[in-house]
């Protein structure tokens, strides 16, 4: 069940959505058990910028059909505070996750990073590239550009024009996570390969709002505290299924697909439609071993 | 009560057995068979789901599994105590003697021991008495515990722990008001105590509120609503003193109420 990706042998195709899973919270809760059987094939990392983030007023979280939306708003601690303080934590844990292992494959860490302009992105990705610990980049282009306002990974010629900045500052692999929020997703990944992106990943959240609860004893006003917020979890299955389709017939590079995975057999789906690599995010907040059973699945059903 | 507050939890949830669920008055009693896990610290929690049908209720939830304190661990066995406010917890309330549930934990931090002479005062509220059980059985000298209740129906917890003096809000059991009038008649008896308080958010701003204009030091076990429970979600932040936020799973959900400007009106959602 290895996979190839991005020049990676990975021990298997199932990784985590950025901003899913905190390992560095996880090993203090769950200890060495979690480096024995640490879930996922890869590690990508919650999202970066450049300053820290303190993240939303709360309520962050409504729970809706299926699935939940959050308005976390990306709580960081800033680049220089993760590059000094969680990635040498990071490294540590998947050092301590391949011991465990046993047969010397090691997972990853791909460090997400978001910024606001292409200047910031390129400040980042090169801070990145430093680091001989990160071993690709995830940009999170689901982020209004300060100037146009416009979210730039919706937007295809601000998106190639982000690649076209970052790519000759790094010799590590690229993968651009792809908003959902956007009309046409294939065009967008499209602006991603041509402007020079190793892979792309997809779905982000869909934006969603949930309004308070007893509104008729006041105006109405949305629950979460960011107004509105990200839909994820198995409510958005079947669209992930429809745009990772379109983007994977669409790219030669290859595409990370995500979006209310809950079993193996949804995994498959998104490997049949043209997914190299699977993410599992939502369904870790249900179970935090969850994307060690998929991954499990998928063995036993390629042994058949 | 050992030093340190946290046990830790095997890593993924546990299919366990649903033992006994009690009616108590307006809440429930609910008994799972424990397995090996580790034992829980006084304070921490764990989040469950029903194996079966979780999901299709009001609303078609529930979908992310429940934070509950661990009330008590006796050998063999766990304790928490529902009430019904929701989806998942009416969920939680109709399971049966023999059904499966998954279970994630023990959870978070916990109480701390009081330092040295403190004697301890423990405050709860409604449901919230649940994790002042196991603390009280831990403890090594009898605590004062007081229990406050909205009413009559609801005081039925207090058989949980022994010796409570009890308030409630309209007057049919015990003390006729807020149960912080009891604790403000302990404090000012004797100050040389430390408070650990769980229950209402508005409820624990008032002990807080208490506890600080007197110089009491006070430990509140906070409830906000979260989607996993151990870090992941960054769902259940409640603001800091001084800025920022606090995680109630993992900085959590015993906080000490120095760390707290006021408790705020709990984060909410998932119930």
């Amino acid at each position: 069940m290895s996979v190839e990706f991005c020049g990676l042998r990975l021990a298997h195709p199932v990784i985590n959505g950025s901003g899913t899973f905190d390992a560095i919270a996880a090993r203090r809760a769950f200890g060495d058990g979690l480096c024995a059987a640490f879930p996922f094939a890869a590690y990508v990392s919650k999202t970066i910028t450049l300053e820290p983030r303190q993240g939303n007023p709360p309520p962050r979280l409504w729970e809706s059909p299926g699935g939940l939306i959050n308005s976390i708003g990306l709580p960081n601690k800033g680049l220089e505070r993760y590059m000094s303080e969680d990635v040498p934590q990071l490294a540590s844990l998947t050092a301590a996750v391949t011991r465990s292992a046993g047969d010397g494959r090691s997972v990853p860490l791909i460090t997400n990073v978001m910024g606001s302009s292409a200047a910031e992105f390129a400040q980042l990705v090169e801070a990145c590239e430093a680091r001989p610990e990160i071993t690709a980049v995830e940009l999170n282009v689901s982020c209004p550009n300060v100037k146009t306002g416009l979210d730039i990974g919706a937007d295809p010629r601000q998106l190639e024009d982000v690649l076209r900045e970052v790519r000759s500052r790094s010799a590590k692999p690229l993968i651009v996570k792809l908003t959902p929020n956007t009309a046409d997703v294939a065009a967008c990944a499209q602006a991603a390969q041509d402007g020079g992106a190793d892979a792309v990943s997809l779905i982000n959240t869909l934006r969603a709002m949930a309004l308070a609860p007893h509104a008729r004893t006041g105006p109405p006003r949305p629950w979460l505290g960011g107004g509105t917020g990200g839909l994820s979890g198995g409510a958005v299955r079947t669209i992930a299924l429809a745009q990772v389709a379109a983007v994977a017939a669409r790219l030669q590079i290859p595409v990370i697909g995500m979006g209310g995975v809950q079993s193996a057999a949804h995994a498959r789906d998104l490997i049949d439609v043209g997914a190299t690599l699977v993410a599992v995010g939502t369904e870790s907040f249900r179970d935090p071993a969850a994307a060690g059973k998929v991954a499990r699945g998928l063995q036993e059903a390629s042994d058949g | 009560m050992s030093d340190s507050s946290a046990a830790i939890a095997p890593f993924g949830r546990r299919l366990l057995t649903v033992t006994g669920m009690h009616e108590l008055g307006d809440v429930y009693r609910l008994l799972i068979a424990a397995d090996d896990g580790p034992d829980p610290e006084p304070g921490q929690f764990a989040m469950l789901a029903a194996a079966e049908r979780w999901g299709g209720g009001e609303d078609e939830r529930p979908y992310l599994p429940r934070a509950f304190s661990i009330a008590r661990r006796r050998p063999g066995e766990s304790q928490f105590l529902l009430e019904d406010v929701g989806p998942g917890t009416r969920r939680l309330c109709e399971l049966e003697e023999g059904d499966g549930l998954w279970a994630l934990g023990p959870l978070g931090a916990g109480f701390r021991a009081p330092t040295a002479g403190r004697r301890a005062i423990l405050v709860g509220g409604g449901v919230g008495i649940a994790p002042l059980a196991i603390l009280q059985d831990t403890l090594e000298s009898e605590p004062a515990v007081l229990l406050g209740f909205r009413d009559g129906p609801r005081c039925a917890g207090r058989e949980l722990l022994p010796g409570a003096a009890v308030a409630s809000d309209d007057g049919s059991a015990g003390h006729h008001g807020p149960v912080t009038d009891l604790l403000l008649a302990e404090v000012d008896r004797d100050r040389h105590a430390t408070v650990y308080a769980c229950g209402p958010s508005a409820m624990l701003e008032a002990v807080r509120a208490i506890c600080a204009t007197r110089g009491v030091p006070a430990q509140l076990a906070l409830e906000a609503g979260m989607a996993c429970g151990f870090g992941a979600c960054f769902g259940c932040a409640v603001p800091r003193r001084g800025g920022g936020y606090l995680r109630v799973c993992v900085d959590g959900p015993v906080i000490d109420a120095a760390e707290l400007e006021r408790v705020d009106e709990h984060a909410g959602a998932p119930q």
